[in-house]
């Protein structure tokens, strides 16, 4: 998921009797599935995870951009550049939809960018990897785009409206982003030796990490009733990771490629794989910025950030100028 | 209280912040094909008109949504009021003799 260990009030979720009437309104809204939209009465805490949430969804986007922008002048045909630079520039699109989501809350853009770069907002810990050879791109949009989309397509039906309106834009891009991984995965399995052993690295090595992106095993996760009972969070974590791996696997099969797993096995009992749970010591240590590539990340968002000022404010002065100019007239 | 609000959103600049330095809001809207009317897609920052319009080009219609883009500062957005909307929208809840089920017309009558 993009969103991990989002915080939300921290406390139980109310009953109804400890509900003010405003809040009764609304949690009788939320469960007769009626947005929830910018202006409507809301409880502060559910602005407040809402904001978090979002905004680390949106930071997800920005900073995913960078693995992947790594790859744009490596890419092996000019097919396959045009191919990858359009999917980042898919992600810089799915950023501003889920900021612009974010600023109905009342917080601002400049706001949001500084509290990530000030490491008070966080961003998927997947996107601390680094991507090492071309295989590793198809293997970022296979299974990150695919882990993304099994938690963003039932995000379209959340509360908020702006942010599920935000969900169905980018739910319709991201099908072309996970099939163009899995193409390079494709091309890679079938071709030399060589290639396939670069691909089977580039599962070995992400595997675990998009386990992690749905965040940590439900008996760990402290915020989720609360965000489940506002239907800011539709699935619980457990969930929607045991469904990425039950369709995972085939697709690896397909590839004749194996998951890194030798505990992984069907269940006739349950309809699902049973696997082996990532080491959530290793997701805490990136989480806390610990991950191979955190450092460098920031480092990139900063210096584009500072870089990008004298751009900025020269065009908002341009701006300024030409409007004083029209109105002289 | 006035049922109108002079914003779509809720109020994020109060007098103590600094005056933002970041660029406009805008809201965007598109006209998906001939015949339809433009609709709001989202919004974005843009330091003017001109580059609101280019940034919607590449923000909101990369895959053919688009014949037509209208491009409005959210700030010159005025809304209705949510705690208000009973009795503004009460005239319309009122009056079920403005739907044509309203009135029964005899079959032999034929199409009406």
């Amino acid at each position: 998921m993009y969103a991990q260990m989002v915080k939300s009030t921290g406390k139980g979720v109310k009953t109804r009797e400890e509900m003010s009437e405003d809040e009764r309104a609304f949690q009788d809204k939320i469960d007769a599935d009626t947005k929830i939209e910018p202006r409507d009465w809301m409880p502060e805490e559910y602005r407040k995870t809402l904001v978090r949430q979002i905004g680390q969804h949106a930071h997800s986007e920005i900073v995913g951009q960078l693995p992947e922008g790594n790859w744009i002048t490596r890419a092996p045909t000019l097919e396959r550049k045009m191919i990858l630079l359009a999917k980042v520039q898919d992600e810089a699109g799915h950023g501003l939809y889920l900021y612009c989501a974010a600023e109905t809350l009342g917080v601002s853009r400049d706001d949001l960018t500084e509290d990530l770069l000030s490491g008070k907002m966080k961003y998927s810990s997947i996107f601390n990897y680094p991507t090492l050879n071309w295989a590793d791109i198809g293997a970022v949009g296979w299974l990150v785009d695919g882990a993304a989309i099994m938690n963003q397509v039932p995000l379209q039906r959340t509360s908020y409206g702006p942010y599920s309106r935000a969900m169905i834009r980018i739910c319709k891009e991201e099908s072309f982003h996970q099939r163009q991984g899995y193409d390079i995965m494709m091309k890679m399995a079938q071709g030399s030796p060589e290639q396939k052993r670069m691909a089977q690295d580039a599962l070995d090595r992400f595997w675990y990490p998009s386990l992690m992106m749905f965040g940590p095993s439900d008996k760990d996760s402290v915020h989720s009733a609360q965000s489940m009972a506002w239907k800011i969070k539709i699935n619980t974590n457990d969930e929607l990771r045991q469904k990425f791996v039950d369709q995972t696997v085939p697709q690896a099969e397909y590839l004749g490629l194996s998951i890194p797993d030798p505990d992984l096995t069907w269940n006739e009992e349950t309809g699902h794989y049973d696997f082996t749970e990532p080491n959530w010591q290793e997701f805490f240590d990136v989480i806390k910025g610990n991950g191979p590539c955190n450092t460098e990340r920031m480092n990139d968002r900063t210096r584009a950030w500072e870089d990008g000022r004298w751009v900025r404010e020269g065009l908002m002065a341009h701006a300024r100028k030409k409007a004083a100019r029209t109105a002289a007239e | 209280m006035s049922s109108v609000s002079p914003s779509a959103y809720p109020d994020t600049e109060s007098e103590k912040k600094p005056e933002r330095k970041e660029w406009p809001l805008w809201e965007i809207f598109i006209r998906g094909q001939h015949g339809m009317s433009h609709r709001h897609v989202g919004s974005l920052h843009a330091p003017d008109a001109e580059m609101a319009i280019k940034n919607a080009r590449d923000v909101y219609t990369r895959r053919n949504e688009g014949v037509s883009i209208w491009a409005v500062e959210s700030r010159h957005i005025a809304a209705t009021v949510p705690s208000e909307k009973g009795p503004l929208f009460e005239p319309s809840e009122s009056k079920v003799y403005r739907h044509p089920t309203f009135f029964d017309i005899p079959d032999e009558v034929g199409q009406m």
